[in-house]
């Protein structure tokens, strides 16, 4: 194993591998569509147009988006901390709760823009809360937090089943849902702003939680990169030794790492409940929970790299449907396929064309690249 | 309905339902007593499922259904390990990635093939395991008590119901009474021990892996072959992770396993029989409390409270040789 | 003369820019005990491990026996009927005596006949060479002692002619060590050849016929062990470095700063690793703490530093108690002005994949000079790190790079900038200079003098005697977790290494 290792420079790390890794997984997805005896590129250019289109495309696209930040920033967070959050569909599910508590509550008696605030601090609190028992378990009796978030995940559909069927539905109702929210829950579309320029958006979702995600696109930068608290998380995420050298307590910040991860997936409840369905229903979250792993492994963590992330999630997902339509034999299960073959090169095969590339730039400028010794970790 | 009727047909659910529950969770038993974490076991059954009444339905034999599962599986199974045993990365993303590999392809193959929806067509004859009457079973049948245990309860279930049930004592034989087991079990205690008494700790955690592809196989065979008739979209439904809650509950060992099993069996077939309905000295019990039991136990257990669950020491970490 | 059992000729062994092995020609002759002595990272343990197959040696040539042979894996060293006894066990903790025994020479591909096989072995070699152990115990329920002997089995049950032991006493009690010194030399009777790598001189005179002595990658020296003394060996060892002197004044200690009582520490497995140890350290002076690495240094100044909790003991800072067998907070500890440069910079002292400018922080984040509220303040912070890269002449001179990026002695240098520049009154070292260039050896010396001469109490751990001697006003030696003798600034290299080395003598009775 005392291979050298060429270090690699800076655009080819954060640029050129994860671009890679991506082109791979988008190539096996071409051969997928191969396979059910489609033209993969033909399928591309549906995919694209379906996604950018017209404006009601873009509007569906980046409501879609919407969902996939918010979960993909919080499994970023937790990642900064060393922690694998796969119980973000379980937190997102259950904010749900928070969400229409507010909503039933307020929304005949306040205008939607006192209602926002309330429901964002119910949705983050209660995805929050749902976060915490992992990171409790973990932080106190050593419990894996993967395997209690996934179980996390299963409780939280149950109760979820259970609120909705025999609790929040309304009396004299078949369907297992919220009564429909008045307008003092519903938050205004976003439409206007692609009608500014110059398109159509009809009825197309999107809305002002968008601008909320972008916001705590923003807010999780400060947070990781500026504040003592994520210089805290990201020191407990490298090196737990050098937290506890530094006197950082590890139970302290495993709990609010989580929190503030389970708070930023709970509030991916806002967009579809309030901002499109205009009620709480069964399975709402379809998966986002799970589509913030592979935003968060594809953006490297990063808010910049995640944003992206999710809006090509959101244009798969978009222009996945209207593809649907084209070729009959492609649905938007397609996206499942891309999501795991994603995470699949971007995560865990993540070093798989490392060393390659790193002899490539060996030979082909052995005087730019400095030549370390790598001693089985990934500094 | 009779007391004894009712009891006899519940067990005959239990059983019935315990089956992919055992067969996946003696899969995770192989990789993860070989150092290999698999939270991909669901995404291996879907696809084992498919693939095997996929080939069912075309070849109109059950048995390749079988073989085609077992394969597929193993496939997934190798990708599981090129990931986490050869490039030593994140056990638990490549587990999430193979899951969602699965549950996709299986939808977008199964509309390509049949058209039907995400649905395999519908098996029956020799496209299908059938229930196997075992001797005897129509004779004692009208036998108070027993009669109905054996013909209901032991006899009438598919071959593969009994493939599962043998796969405990056969599983124990090769984990406690084989090389291969010791060298299984060493190894994800601790493989610098296997390293330095000269065997291959890649190759060996590649055959648990096998190991791990081919139950999984069984198990989604057993779904869509044997159980149903066909394949349905997300027809494991988290039965891999009710497994793999199954296996921390079993604390790893191959016998504890289906008694947990059993039990999670049982809790799925109870809250499917009694739903609804009151139960004694508890009043109405919400179905999803019952379906949610196996992940708040295992939650517990995983918490300490009751009994403590050790995992195999070198789970999930890749082995990297010292310097 | 018979065959040599094992010959080594010119190997070569590199890990990237680390030479562990420089040409080392080494010849061990059958039925002796052979020990190979050396200070920890010269070499000892990567030769062996060329010689079980463990590593690839990057060139020369081994023969067995006479015989040219390529050892690959450890398969081969087994073929040719080498045995290893790691430092570390490689055993299977949760298995049985028997399964361990057997794991990876089972024979068939089923237990029962190799088990029952094994049992009639296992009564054999007891027998013949004094090794009790029940074959069906479990090995975690084993002490240490019994653990090692069923290595020993291990490799005997391989049907190994050489038998090598790494460090074999290091975790022994010293009954336990006698006791495998017996069965040692029962090997030997036996016709066995044993290689014994260790760093204790007083086992090298007990039980060895000949021995060797590395030094930083190369092969020093043989002797025949009654042809040697312990101070020629001490000598070799250790080696006339040529270490640039410390221009110093006397010391002008001042009041207790740091005041160590009865203190012990356990490791996880709950091995005694401090051992009742008091000391104290005055303003104004350096003491050090000499000793060869694992005799309970490191577990020391992490107990005081809060980063390792103690068993029991006292441990005062200023007068005031820092609660060592509690939950002693470092970050409280920096506030009352005890700073702490650890062992270990890359997982400790450092975040490598920080850049330079947020390690220049790392356990003073909470300062209020770097904060604005609960925010960093990222302008003083890096103004604050580009003064620290000037004042230290750290290089490159770059906050932003990462910290992964510069080198050992730069990295040492961010560190106890870092340290030394909060103005403590206390500051704890461990090996200051390891993995450093020596140029930076030399700024590292100076600043710690200079600490010293601005009144601070230095506690210095190394496991360079030479850094010790030089910089110490007054040297506590350690061995086997217990203070065994304190020495003034002008002791000599050959008593301290003797004390290093366990050596009793009527002075080093504490």
């Amino acid at each position: 194993m005392s291979t050298p290792y060429a270090k690699l420079p800076r655009w080819a790390d954060y640029g050129l591998i994860p671009i890679i890794n991506l082109a791979v997984a988008f190539f096996v997805a071409g051969l997928v569509v191969m396979l059910v005896g489609e033209n993969p590129l033909r399928a591309a250019e549906i995919l694209v147009q379906g996604a950018f289109g017209n404006g009601q495309n873009i509007a569906y696209t980046l409501f879609y988006a919407t969902n996939f930040i918010f979960t993909g920033l919080a499994v970023a967070v937790a990642f900064h901390c060393g922690l694998f959050n796969i119980g973000g569909e379980g937190q997102a599910y259950i904010a749900g709760l928070g969400v229409a508590l507010v909503c039933l509550a307020f929304d005949s008696v306040l205008p939607w823009w006192a209602t926002f605030p309330l429901a964002i601090l119910a949705s983050a609190a209660v995805g929050a809360l749902w976060a915490l028992i992992p990171a409790y378990l973990l932080a106190k009796r050593g419990s894996h937090i993967v395997i209690t978030t996934i179980m996390f995940n299963f409780i939280a559909a149950s109760a979820m089943v259970y609120l909705l069927v025999d609790v929040l539905k309304p009396a004299g109702s078949m369907a297992p849902q919220t009564r429909d929210f008045l307008p003092g829950a519903q938050l205004p579309k976003l439409g206007w702003l692609l009608e500014m320029f110059g398109m159509t958006v009809r009825s197309a979702p999107l809305n002002i939680s968008f601008l909320l995600a972008l916001v705590m696109a923003f807010l999780v930068w400060v947070l990781i990169w500026r504040t003592k608290l994520g210089y805290e998380m990201r020191t407990y995420g490298f090196s737990p030794k050098a937290a506890r050298y530094a006197g950082i307590s590890e139970a302290r910040i495993i709990i609010i790492t989580m929190m503030v991860s389970g708070a930023l997936a709970g509030m991916m409840a806002l967009n579809p409940i309030m901002g499109d369905q205009h009620r709480v229903q069964l399975d709402f979250v379809t998966g986002a929970g799970f589509v913030g792993i592979a935003v968060a492994l594809m953006g490297r963590s990063h808010p910049a790299g995640i944003v992206p992330a999710a809006i090509l999630f959101g244009v798969l997902y978009q222009g996945g449907a209207e593809l649907a339509f084209d070729m009959p034999a492609i649905s938007r299960d397609m996206i499942v396929i891309i999501q795991g073959l994603v995470i699949l090169f971007a995560g865990a095969l993540e070093h798989m064309f490392r060393p390659a590339i790193q002899t490539l730039f060996a030979s082909v400028s052995p005087g730019s690249v400095g030549v370390t010794v790598v001693k089985g970790e990934g500094a | 309905m009779e007391l004894i009727d009712v009891l006899v047909q519940l067990v005959g659910a239990t059983i019935r339902v315990s089956v992919p529950l055992l067969l996946a969770c003696l899969a995770g038993l192989f990789s993860e007593r070989a150092g290999i974490f698999d939270i991909g076991l669901e995404g291996k059954m879907l696809a084992g499922a498919f693939a095997g009444a996929s080939a069912a339905a075309v070849t109109g034999s059950a048995w390749i259904g079988l073989a085609a599962a077992i394969l597929t599986a193993v496939c997934f199974g190798l990708v599981h390990g090129f990931a986490s045993i050869t490039h030593r990365g994140n056990q638990i993303v490549s587990g999430v990635a193979i899951n969602f590999i699965a549950a996709g392809s299986t939808i977008i193959l199964g509309q390509a093939w049949f058209q039907q929806g995400g649905r395999t067509p519908s098996l029956s004859g020799d496209a299908r395991f059938q229930a196997i009457t075992l001797p005897g079973a129509d004779a004692v049948h009208d036998v108070p008590v027993i009669g109905p245990i054996y013909a209901e309860v032991i006899s009438g279930h598919s071959l593969l119901v009994y493939v599962a049930f043998l796969m405990v004592p056969f599983t124990w034989w090769v984990l406690f009474r084989t090389r291969f087991g010791l060298r299984l079990r060493a190894v994800g205690e601790n493989p610098a021990a296997v390293d330095t008494a000269g065997i291959s700790v890649t190759w060996l955690r590649y055959r648990a892996v096998l190991c791990t592809g081919v139950l999984t196989g069984i198990a989604g065979a057993y779904l869509s072959v044997a159980q149903n008739a066909g394949f349905v979209k997300d027809m494991t439904a988290g039965k891999g992770f009710i497994a793999l809650a199954a296996l921390i509950f079993a604390k790893w060992k191959p016998v504890p396993a289906m008694f947990a099993c059993l039990l999670f069996g049982f809790l799925e077939a109870a809250s499917i029989r009694f739903q609804g309905m009151p139960w004694p000295f508890i009043g109405k019990v919400p179905v999803q409390l019952m379906q949610a039991l196996p992940y708040i136990l295992t939650v517990i257990l995983l918490a300490g409270f009751i009994g403590k669950a050790i995992p195999p020491r070198a789970g999930g970490v890749p082995y990297v040789k010292e310097r | 003369m018979a065959e040599a059992a094992i010959e080594l000729i010119g190997i070569n062994k590199s890990f990237g820019a680390v030479r562990a092995n420089r040409d080392i020609n080494l010849e061990i002759a059958p039925g002796t005990i052979h020990g190979i002595i050396g200070e920890n990272g010269a070499g000892k343990s990567t030769l062996m491990s060329i010689l079980y197959g463990f590593y690839q040696a990057d060139s020369g040539e081994i023969r067995v026996g006479g015989k040219p042979t390529a050892i690959r894996t450890p398969n081969d060293a087994i073929a040719v009927g080498i045995g290893m006894v790691h430092q570390h066990f490689m055993l299977v903790e949760n298995f049985s005596v028997l399964e361990n025994i057997i794991l990876g020479a089972e024979g068939e591909a089923l237990l029962n006949t190799s088990i029952s096989k094994a049992r009639s072995e296992l009564r054999r070699l007891e027998r013949e060479y004094g090794l009790e152990v029940d074959p069906d115990a479990v090995i975690e329920e084993l002490p240490v002692g019994l653990q090692q002997r069923v290595e020993i089995l291990k490799a005997l049950y391989r049907g190994a002619e050489i038998l090598i032991l790494d460090e074999p006493t290091g975790v022994l009690t010293p009954a336990e060590a006698d006791h495998l010194f017996r069965i040692l030399q029962q090997l030997k009777e036996q016709g066995k050849t044993v290689v014994l790598i260790t760093h204790k001189l007083r086992e090298i005179m007990a039980i060895t016929d000949t021995v060797s002595v590395m030094r930083q990658g190369t092969m020093v020296a043989t002797r025949k062990t009654n042809e040697t003394t312990v101070e020629e060996l001490a000598e070799l060892m250790v080696g006339r470095r040529v270490l640039l002197r410390v221009e110093k004044g006397e010391a002008q200690p001042g009041g207790v700063k740091l005041s160590v009582k009865n203190l012990t520490v356990k490791d996880s497995r709950g091995v005694t690793m401090v051992d009742n140890v008091s000391f104290d350290v005055r303003a104004g002076e350096i003491v050090g703490i000499a000793g060869v690495a694992g005799n309970g240094q490191s577990e020391l100044i992490e107990a005081i530093a809060g980063t390792r909790r103690a068993v029991s003991g006292t441990v005062t800072l200023d007068g005031q108690p820092i609660d060592v067998t509690g939950i002693a907070d470092p970050g409280e500890l920096r506030d009352r002005g005890l700073a702490h440069v650890p062992e270990d910079r890359h997982h400790v002292g450092l975040v490598l994949a920080f850049e330079e400018n947020e390690n220049s922080i790392l356990g003073y984040h909470d300062k209020p000079e770097y904060l604005n509220g609960p925010f960093l303040n990222i302008e003083a912070i890096r103004n604050d790190a580009r003064e620290k890269i000037q004042k230290y002449d750290i290089r490159p001179n770059d906050c932003r790079l990462k910290t992964a990026n510069f080198s050992g002695g730069n990295q040492q240098k961010i560190v106890l900038a870092r340290e030394i520049e909060q103005d403590p009154g206390v500051l704890i070292v461990g090996q200051p200079t390891r993995g450093v260039d020596v140029g930076a050896i030399e700024f590292i010396h100076k600043r710690l003098i200079a600490m010293r001469d601005q009144g601070k109490a230095v506690l210095l751990i190394s496991v360079e005697l030479d850094e010790i001697r030089s910089l110490s006003d007054c040297i506590l030696v350690m061995f086997a977790g217990r203070v065994v003798g304190e020495r003034g600034p002008d002791a000599g290299e050959g008593e301290l290494g003797l004390l290093m080395a366990g050596v009793e003598s009527k002075e080093a009775a504490e």
